[in-house]
């Protein structure tokens, strides 16, 4: 008799996957007309007849097959036999790129804050080696973040109350170490790159620092916490390329001819909310307007040319030393 | 010529409108809030703190005309208590945890939000809430769960100064809407449940620097100080959690304060315990002390006199007086000189059996329960921290109330031990040998029901302390109060329903089911020639206006 039904009972040997093997079963496992069985260690499953045979009960495996689950543990070690960690860990582990002005912030963060226990080629603490990428517990991006931030508990690793853009700035840099040749690094400075914005950049004609300047342009108080060293060097450099849309200038008149200038601080699909240009907040309803478009342009000029890397470094530096009112 | 100038004055101040768009919120504004009633520049509408709107587009023969406008949702599940500011066109209001949203009051879309994270230190005692904010110039001002003061840039939401007030993993926080006299901010700190030693301290509005501070309960070298034994004062609680009220021709300033810590075991810490559960009027320029009121001496109840101070100018005996008009947690309705603090009057509002009445100098005379039997009205009081109102066009004062409501009080020795709870008791069932309903109903089953209390709003005359009409709400009301100049009331209640009442009679003139407790204010202002009228309820804001 052959008969098909669920999973039931457990065969006690390994041996028992050879077709045509009888084997002994407990009556109370008897209660299908033909099950599958899960063998040993249920790694295999088994169609069976159902026999009776001398004093005991008795199936005769017809046929087995691997049970889905280690099925599918299989494949995955083939998976990682064929290399697919490594795979992996280049597409998630690991930042696609790091960009030369993260790794500049992060080298000097690493400078003033990691290099008394790590030393400055991150080798001192037995174990972890920096240069090499060697660590005790890390692996991805994340890792870094977490260890950094949490600390290591019982080790003199203490956590670090670092921001978003100062965590990307160590990750950045403490990937790129082994390559890096510490000769090219660009390190701004502060005080330099804040008499820049008020003065040959003119930032502060148009940024305010923690309310004290014009609204024309967003307050830049906390930039430093908002945005990556990268992302502001993208920004001196092509500011139109790089503004987030929200911060658009709009540009508006109304039914009755009004003409209004601003910046876009909200917008939905019947209204647009803008800082216009005598600093008002504004809402405008779309359907009392005769004309409205959003420019894709900014008054803010490229800073490519007209500040020298060594500049740029320091308005970078002055503008990640903002991180708003503690 | 009188009733010329009441005709013309609204017409007036139609014609003042656009001038006044866009100037800066001054002092001299705030000196003057009710005379731009298209605005809401404080807390409380004043610093008289009446809640009573001087719009009068919607009236009791419109208000049926209601129509929701918008809705603003909070990006919170917690409590909902904010109070917004209008100022020139634009609204502010604050979510939890400590976020400011400034919004197009037309519309109720954002322009800008401010988020300010908390230390996750913060331990307040009931919710991580916040009630509002203050403004002057181009500033606003929050209070934070976790005791800091925060400035903010009211025109791009970027912080300007933030000072620490108090040590949050010691049990200070603060969730009251700040209050703006002149060139400083004043705020108080919460944390009566902690043993905190509360405070009121005032802050240059524009540097964040402190100029006073005033701590509510005294030490050694301070007056008051003798109604403490030994060290008990050091965590004596008196916390401030609610917006004070300034008149400005005293130039006095003045802050209800909590209760005494530990909360229900008087035991142990004998004397009046000063200055907790009492007004304090305090010169607005030093934090002097002019003079205090203790309402709770001793108290063994919880019994805070946070209540916001009302103060109305009316005849008293023939004469006309500066009054304060007090509706207190512990069940007495008072009216106070506020230019001396002498009591003038004082009548129970709802029932009351801890104190038989109130002696010539407003002092109570406490009647103890025998242990295991309810003190009326129990912990949460007569009413609590519902920001009343007083309508001088009625002369009534109006209260969200809690009748009925008693709770059985078992003092237990506490140690103080910073940041943790330092209560002192228990609140078993009022109802002798029945399980202890949840205190704070939450979701929409009414659990709190008859058994337990309920609740209305309560119309008094402040010259009798009688009460001319009661409203009856089947839960308890845990609403602020709005009156307008057509005696119009507005008020929610833990139902959730937002009512109009008649403010003369207390008729029912329109309701709509908001689906969420109202734990907050209603308020009134005007954009474009168009009154709303908003109240936070649930997790949202609803704005309200005329149909077209």
């Amino acid at each position: 008799m052959v008969a098909t039904g669920e999973r039931d009972g457990v065969v006690p040997s390994f041996a028992a996957t050879r077709i045509g093997t009888m084997v002994p079963l407990e009556p109370s496992q008897l209660r299908l007309p033909g099950v599958y069985f899960a063998l040993r260690n249920q790694k295999w499953m088994c169609k069976v007849e159902n026999l009776s045979q001398g004093e005991g009960l008795f199936v005769k495996i017809r046929e087995y097959f691997l049970d889905a689950k280690w099925f599918c543990a299989l494949c995955y070690l083939f998976y990682v036999a064929l290399g697919g960690p490594a795979v992996r860990a280049q597409g998630q582990d690991r930042a696609p790129e790091y960009y030369p002005a993260d790794i500049q912030y992060g080298a000097q963060i690493f400078s003033t804050q990691c290099t008394t226990c790590h030393g400055t080629s991150g080798d001192l603490i037995p174990g972890v080696n920096f240069r090499a990428g060697v660590f005790k517990r890390v692996v991805s991006d994340n890792d870094l973040r977490a260890t950094i931030t949490n600390g290591v508990p019982g080790t003199g690793m203490l956590p670090f109350a670092f921001g978003a853009s100062e965590l990307t700035g160590i990750v950045s840099y403490l990937r790129n170490m082994s390559t890096l040749d510490g000769k090219g690094i660009m390190v701004g400075n502060v005080a330099r790159g804040q008499a820049l914005f008020t003065g040959a950049g003119n930032c502060s004609g148009c940024h305010a620092v923690n309310g004290k300047g014009p609204r024309v342009a967003p307050d830049l108080g906390d930039v430093g916490n908002l945005r990556t060293a990268d992302l502001l060097h993208r920004t001196l450099i092509d500011p139109a390329g790089s503004m987030l849309p929200v911060n658009r200038s709009v540009h508006a008149v109304t039914k009755d001819g009004k003409s209004i200038n601003g910046r876009r601080l909200n917008e939905d699909t019947y209204t647009v909310q803008l800082i216009d240009e005598q600093e008002h907040l504004v809402s405008l309803t779309k359907s009392d307007l005769r004309e409205f478009t959003v420019l894709k342009t900014t008054t803010m000029p490229s800073y490519k040319d007209k500040f020298s890397a060594q500049e740029q470094a320091d308005v970078e530096a002055y503008l990640l030393s903002l991180k708003g009112v503690k | 010529m009188n009733r010329l100038w009441r005709t013309c004055f609204p017409l007036f101040l139609t014609f003042l409108i656009p001038f006044a768009l866009r100037a800066q919120v001054t002092p001299e504004r705030l000196l003057h809030a009710t005379d731009e009633p298209q605005n809401w520049l404080t807390y409380s509408g004043s610093y008289a703190s009446q809640r009573h709107s001087l719009l009068k587009q919607v009236n009791p023969s419109n208000v049926k005309n209601l129509e929701l406008k918008w809705v603003f949702q909070a990006q919170s599940l917690q409590k909902f208590e904010t109070t917004p500011l209008v100022v020139d066109g634009i609204m502010y209001i604050t979510q939890s945890p400590n976020d400011v949203i400034a919004v197009d009051p037309k519309s109720g879309r954002a322009f800008w939000m401010y988020h300010y994270a908390p230390s996750p230190a913060a331990r307040p005692c009931c919710g991580i809430v916040n009630r509002g904010l203050a403004m002057v110039g181009d500033s606003l001002f929050m209070a934070t769960v976790d005791a800091h003061l925060v400035a903010i840039d009211a025109k791009d939401g970027h912080a300007l100064w933030n000072v620490k007030l108090a040590e949050a993993a010691a049990g200070y926080a603060a969730t009251m809407a700040p209050l703006v006299v002149k060139d400083k901010v004043i705020v108080g700190v919460a944390g009566g449940e902690y043993g905190v030693r509360g405070f009121i301290s005032a802050f240059d509005v524009k540097s964040g620097k402190q100029v006073w501070k005033m701590d509510t309960i005294p030490d050694p070298d301070q007056p008051g100080h003798d109604s403490w034994r030994g060290g008990d004062w050091e965590h004596g609680g008196g916390a401030v959690w609610m917006t004070g009220s300034y008149d400005p021709e005293l130039n006095l300033t003045y802050w209800g304060t909590g209760n005494p810590g530990p909360d229900w075991n008087p035991d142990q810490r004998p004397g009046d315990n000063l200055y907790a559960d009492s007004v304090l009027a305090l010169d607005a320029d030093t934090g002097k002390m002019k003079w205090y009121f203790q309402f709770t001496p001793h108290d063994p109840y919880d019994y805070d006199s946070v209540q916001v101070p009302v103060l109305a100018n009316a005849n008293w005996n023939g004469s006309p007086r500066k009054l304060m008009l007090w509706g207190n947690r512990n069940g007495f309705f008072y009216v106070l000189d506020r230019t001396t603090g002498k009591f003038l009057n004082g009548k129970p509002f709802v029932k009351v059996n801890w104190a038989s009445g109130l002696d010539a100098n407003g002092r109570p005379i406490p009647t103890p329960q025998p242990a295991g039997m309810p003190t009326y009205p129990g912990i949460q009081g007569g009413t609590n921290w519902y920001a009343p109102s007083y309508s001088p066009n009625t002369g009534l004062f109006y209260l969200s109330t809690w009748e009925d409501y008693g709770t059985v009080f078992e003092g237990v020795k506490t140690e103080y031990k910073e940041g943790t709870r330092f209560t002192g008791g228990a609140n078993p069932s009022p109802i002798p040998g029945a399980e202890n309903p949840v205190g704070a109903r939450s979701g929409p089953i009414n659990t709190y029901t008859e058994a337990m209390a309920h609740g209305g709003v309560v119309a008094i005359d402040p010259a009798t302390g009688e009460k001319k009409w009661h409203f009856e709400m089947h839960d308890v009301n845990t609403s602020g109060i709005l009156t307008t100049a057509t005696d119009l009331l507005f008020v929610g209640g833990r139902e959730g329903y937002f009512q109009a009442l008649d403010a003369r009679t207390g008729t029912l003139l329109w309701k709509q089911n908001l689906g969420g407790e109202i734990i907050a204010g209603p308020i009134s202002f005007q954009v474009d020639g168009k009154q709303y009228i908003t109240i936070a309820a649930g997790n949202s804001l609803f704005a309200y206006a005329l149909r077209e």
